[in-house]
């Protein structure tokens, strides 16, 4: 075997593995998971008291 | 359960402050070797001539400006979504006293003289050493701050944002290997054309993962806090990164086309560049249909104007990208003012207003305020850097089309139709544009330096307290 063979070879699996990521990530059972950490930024508190009362008097 | 416990914000306060500061800096060089283009006279001195302070320009917007707002606000949302303060914040500060130092030995030796040649990696050895210190150092900061978190995922941006901190240490190291002979000068490990290779190697993956990969963990955090909804497609956020892992590491030869470089080599890299249109085109209508259902917003928040924009910007320029990669289109635009504008359509357009639209966001957050000082001031920062880069952009476009086709030109004879000095001198009206336009994106900057420390001055540093672990909210 010589390096040709090694290259494509590792090109083969480099590409098998990034189907297999595609597949893995629109799998259905992934999507709770996914979901869960799609709100991750979104569990709040970023603003002292005052400030955020003052934002949310400006928004309703 | 320590409910008193804060994030730690006071590196990212120092981060995104130096931010705006670095963004004037490096801008304001850029305008001054535009203007030197168009009145030669403004080299004054050695020092201060073209051929130093380009190098000067690009190391400030990336490294310094670039730099200062991935750190900045990388530690952020790491810690915001990992429910957990920084690991080290030791550490942490000498990022950023290490980093300012690096931006300074840079200001002051690009200046002198003092250069390895290799362009986005100029610096000489030892300011290289103390680049890697404070690489390591980032990387223990954040990958421990994501060892440490209290939640089962690793957020999307964090991916992002990891992925850059391992590649740019990766570039750094394998580009960087020099035999030094003095304390200010020293010549590459590499020969001939390995060298060129390793060095657009790293030079189009410093664009891939430090100008790319970790404004996308920006744009993962951002965009969605700002809309206020979660992303369009986790799954596809997913596939996005591993997509852009798997083919950005091949694109660098398509700096090469018609050199010395193996013609097959050239051919990778084209393919390569090609397919990354559908991994960039992915990630960047994921970040812009995270709107849907809430474009209303768009109309009168200035900051996702910024973020939306810089995400238009990035689609255009990954789509010109991989075409100017193909060996046929690279034969008219290679080494004209076409790339130039390909360049700053990325850099100005997509990854300066994605930044500035995330300062924005933080600083009042920082210094425990609602909103920035002036919420109009941000728009009409938003129309004048809008305008600027479309002035910047389209100069350059015609000035390097034009330069091609001026090149390429021959008489039935097969001379030249023009000597390079026509080209030159046919140039000069877009150079002025393109001042103007830079110009503009400067007077933006100011703009934002106002609002900034108005907003400071009239808040206090707020630290807010650590999120209760996401089970204990539901």
């Amino acid at each position: 075997m010589d390096i040709i063979d090694l290259r494509s070879i590792m090109t083969v699996l480099a590409f098998a593995t990034f189907a297999g990521i595609v597949v893995w990530a629109y799998s259905g059972r992934r999507r709770a998971a996914f979901e869960e950490a799609a709100n991750l930024p979104f569990t709040e508190d970023e603003l002292p008291g005052e400030a955020r009362q003052q934002k949310e008097g400006k928004a309703s | 359960m320590d409910n008193q416990a804060t994030y730690n914000y006071k590196v990212v306060r120092q981060f995104a402050v130096m931010t705006v500061i670095w963004g004037i800096v490096g801008m304001l060089v850029g305008v001054i070797i535009a203007a030197q283009l168009v009145w030669p006279e403004l080299n004054l001195h050695e020092f201060l001539g073209y051929g130093r302070l380009r190098p000067l320009h690009t190391n400030a917007v990336i490294f310094a400006f670039g730099g200062c707002a991935l750190f900045a606000t990388s530690y952020y949302v790491v810690q915001r979504t990992c429910h957990t303060p920084l690991f080290a914040p030791g550490l942490a500060g000498f990022t950023f006293w290490g980093w300012q130092l690096v931006i300074v030995l840079a200001a002051v030796t690009l200046p002198l003289g003092m250069t390895s040649g290799k362009e986005y990696a100029e610096l000489e050895w030892p300011i290289d050493i103390l680049i890697t210190l404070v690489w390591v150092s980032y990387a223990v900061v954040f990958f421990g701050t994501i060892m440490k978190r209290k939640v089962p995922h690793i957020y999307v941006a964090n991916w992002f944002y990891g992925g850059f901190i391992l590649t740019v240490a990766l570039l750094h190291l394998v580009n960087s290997c020099e035999i030094p002979v003095s304390l200010t000068k020293s010549y590459s490990c590499y020969p001939g054309v390995q060298d060129a290779m390793i060095q657009w190697w790293y030079g189009h993956n410093a664009v891939g993962f430090f100008l790319t990969a970790g404004f996308l963990g920006m744009m993962y955090y951002f965009v969605p806090k700002q809309a206020e909804r979660p992303v369009y497609s986790y799954r596809l956020s997913v596939v996005h990164f591993w997509a852009l892992i798997f083919t950005y590491m091949w694109a660098g030869p398509h700096h090469l086309h018609y050199t010395a470089l193996p013609d097959w080599a050239q051919s990778v890299g084209m393919i390569f560049s090609l397919i990354l249109l559908a991994p960039s085109w992915g990630g960047m209508i994921n970040g812009i249909m995270t709107m849907s259902g809430a474009w209303h917003k768009l109309r009168d928040d200035p900051i996702l104007k910024f973020l939306i924009t810089s995400l238009s910007f990035y689609g255009m320029s990954t789509f010109e990208g991989p075409m100017m990669s193909i060996k046929t289109v690279n034969a008219l635009s290679h080494y004209t003012d076409w790339t130039v504008g390909h360049v700053h359509s990325g850099a100005l357009g997509w990854v300066a207003m994605i930044s500035i639209g995330c300062i924005y966001y933080l600083i009042p957050r920082l210094f425990g305020k609602a909103q920035m000082h002036s919420v109009k001031l941000i728009t009409a920062h938003f129309w004048i850097a809008t305008i600027g880069v479309v002035l910047y952009i389209a100069a350059m476009w015609i000035a390097g089309v034009m330069q091609g086709l001026m090149w390429r030109a021959t008489n039935p004879d097969g001379t030249l139709t023009y000597a390079f000095v026509e080209s030159v001198k046919s140039t000069y009206p877009f150079w002025t544009i393109r001042l103007l336009g830079g110009l503009m994106f400067l007077g933006g900057m100011l703009l934002m330096a106002w609002n900034v420390f108005k907003t400071i001055a009239g808040g206090k540093a707020y630290d807010a307290p650590v999120l209760a672990p996401a089970g204990h909210h539901a």
